[in-house]
């Protein structure tokens, strides 16, 4: 906490208004054993507009925390709040992309970005909802099909409806659980510049759980690093400093990049 | 075109026919001469042998019962009996022939028969109608009823009267099962409670169902003079039926992909919204596994519970060919196993193929 407070970096967020607060937040699942502490004491203050990356070891409770965030997930203990007020349950306040693209395959692209904005914008005309669907799959780049069932176009484009769905619902907070997990290097490559694009436009508040290194820098505005399980808590918090808007290339050929990897993987390999 | 054609045979559930397609389009000779073999020759073949087999079978079975029943003539009523009684089965006199498995070629005479059969009783038919067409508008105009053919129904006529049954069953089977599945795949609470229920009558026969059925409705009806057989007849198939179903929806609606649900949530459906834009198309694979074996449980039962009810169909038709007890009796008693299995086949291919329509997971036939 004293860390964030004292960063100076803190002040480029032109509101500094905290938009996501999490307070000593517990999460404890019961077991034959006893009860297993996954988290404990968490504290973590996101700033509006801010892009947060949260590495850790698998099974820490990065995904835990994450669906707590997105009311999915009951919490034990501590308090979430959204811009002040705590949340109760799911809301489309708080858009979430999950590891699989779970698009339901048999809507077409457009009926699933439809599905969420239909939600939020209920006094829309049906032409200024398919508008909207239109610009978000426009800026994920599959302007081209529309029309297509999900069950129809590969992992990494199902993908990029998942972004599409996200952004268009016009979330207060995005959270997103390892979106790229399961692509290949390329495609992965190809869907953080397509995030990070429709992000630098929206400038949305953004959690995003990863356990790539490099895809953690080239997104963040800071890296949280959780430390291992169980009871895991905030271990450290790494800010990166580099200019917005960001090319992969420019980013790996900057002086501080192999600072912040070294950062990242002492902490991990510690 | 030729892809055109391939999908559409794909499409109706004759996709065994594309490597004869492609064949003839010269294409790939070596790989689809093999798959023609594989796929047409070969179960042409089978079929063939299964006629060959069964006419083999059936004619060691003739000359079984016949020499048993000259050898029981000629101890009973002497030589020269027996001499006639030869003679008689020699000639192929339908009167004497020994009463045993019919063979493949007295089938397809029975068939024959049968279908002249039909086309008489439609002719008589029709003719009634003609004549009587006149007086029965008098006496409708009058308010009294019309008169209408009361002859023997023809085969044709029998596997009208089955189909309408099974099918009314089976829609029966489908506004049951298919909203009640819904509602237990929902509710933990509510599966858990009913589950024995499901459990106990699941395995229960149709023959119970039947009299089950028929203690109910007898009672209901009584004051009525509704067709009452045909009216048990198809609840008992409904009944019989739907458990398939009802298991099926519960268990789809019950196990959808958690991911969906979360969406779902995240959006925050209202609970219709989820059901139909969510859970019922996820569970629809699995409902339709369901309502394919409902149809193909009704069909099996129905005519076990038409030979019961003495409801007419060709359950009925079976059972009086039975008591008939005559050799061309066996033959139109197989002739109906053919017709029954057929149309079993038919419809499950008409459950498949709205099953492709309808759901977004392409089965492969």
């Amino acid at each position: 906490m004293s860390q964030l407070i004292h960063n100076p970096k803190i002040e480029k967020f032109p509101s500094n208004e905290v938009m996501l607060d999490l307070i000593d937040l517990k999460k404890v699942y019961p077991t034959p054993k006893g009860d297993y502490v996954v988290l404990e004491n968490l504290n973590l203050q996101i700033k509006k507009e801010e892009f947060i990356t949260i590495i850790g070891h698998s099974g820490c409770g990065k995904t835990t925390m994450l669906s707590m965030m997105a009311g999915l997930n009951e919490i034990s203990g501590g308090k979430i709040s959204v811009l002040g007020s705590s949340i109760k349950g799911p809301g489309p306040d708080r858009g979430v992309i999950f590891q699989s693209p779970s698009l339901m395959p048999w809507l077409t692209t457009m009926e699933n970005v439809m599905l969420g904005v239909k939600k939020v914008y209920p006094h829309a005309t049906k032409k200024q909802k398919e508008d909207i669907c239109k610009y978000y799959l426009h800026k994920v780049g599959m302007e081209s099909s529309f029309y297509k069932r999900a069950s129809e176009i590969s992992q990494g484009e199902q993908q990029r409806v998942g972004i599409a769905r996200a952004f268009a619902i016009k979330p207060k907070v995005l959270l997103l659980d390892e979106p790229f997990g399961m692509l290949d290097s390329l495609t992965r490559g190809q869907l953080q510049d397509v995030l990070i694009d429709v992000w630098n436009k929206e400038k949305i508040t953004a959690v995003m759980i990863t356990h790539d290194v490099d895809e953690a820098i080239f997104l963040a505005d800071r890296v949280v690093m959780m430390t291992s399980g169980p009871k895991a808590k905030i271990g450290d918090v790494l800010p990166i400093e580099f200019e917005r808007p960001r090319t992969r290339k420019a980013i790996l050929e900057h002086d501080d990049y192999y600072k912040y990897r070294k950062h990242l993987i002492d902490f991990l390999e510690h | 075109m030729k892809d055109s054609i391939i999908r559409g045979i794909k499409f109706i559930g004759l996709g065994f026919l594309e490597p004869l397609i492609r064949l003839i389009n010269k294409e790939e000779p070596k790989k689809n001469t093999k798959e023609v073999m594989r796929k047409i020759v070969a179960p042409i073949a089978s079929v063939f042998i299964f006629i060959g087999l069964w006419q083999l079978g059936s004619s060691s079975l003739y000359n079984k019962e016949a020499a048993y029943k000259i050898e029981a003539a000629t101890r009973n009523q002497g030589e020269e009996a027996a001499a006639k009684l030869k003679a008689c089965m020699e000639s192929g006199d339908s009167n004497c022939q020994p009463n045993t498995l019919p063979s493949p070629a007295q089938v397809y005479a029975a068939y024959q028969v049968l279908l002249e059969d039909h086309k008489q009783i439609s002719a008589d038919k029709k003719a009634f109608a003609e004549k009587t067409f006149e007086m029965n508008k008098k006496r409708v105009a009058q308010g009294k009823r019309a008169i209408t053919y009361t002859g023997r129904p023809s085969f044709v006529d029998q596997i009208k009267t089955s189909l309408k049954t099974v099918f009314a069953g089976f829609l029966l089977a489908l506004f049951i099962a298919v909203p009640i599945g819904i509602v237990l795949g929902l509710s933990k609470t509510l599966r858990g409670s009913i589950n024995w229920i499901i459990q106990i009558f699941k395995p229960v026969s149709p023959v119970v169902w039947l009299l089950l059925v028929f203690m109910i409705v007898k009672t209901l009806t009584k004051n009525s003079d509704s067709d009452s057989s045909f009216i048990i007849s198809f609840i008992s198939v409904g009944l019989c039926s739907m458990w398939a179903t009802l298991v099926n929806t519960a268990m789809g609606v019950s196990s959808v992909n958690t991911d969906y649900i979360n969406v779902a949530k995240v959006l925050r459906l209202r609970p219709l919204q989820k059901i139909f834009k969510v859970i019922l198309p996820a569970s629809l694979p699995l409902i339709f596994t369901g309502l394919r074996i409902t149809l193909s449980v009704a069909w099996m039962v129905l005519i076990a519970i038409e030979l019961l009810a003495q409801s007419p169909g060709l359950g009925s038709f079976v059972w009086e060919e039975f008591q008939n007890g005559a050799m061309d009796s066996n033959s139109k008693i197989i002739v109906a196993m053919f017709v029954i299995g057929f149309i079993g086949f038919a419809l499950d291919r008409i459950m498949l193929f709205i099953q492709n329509l309808v759901s977004f997971e392409k089965e492969t036939i």
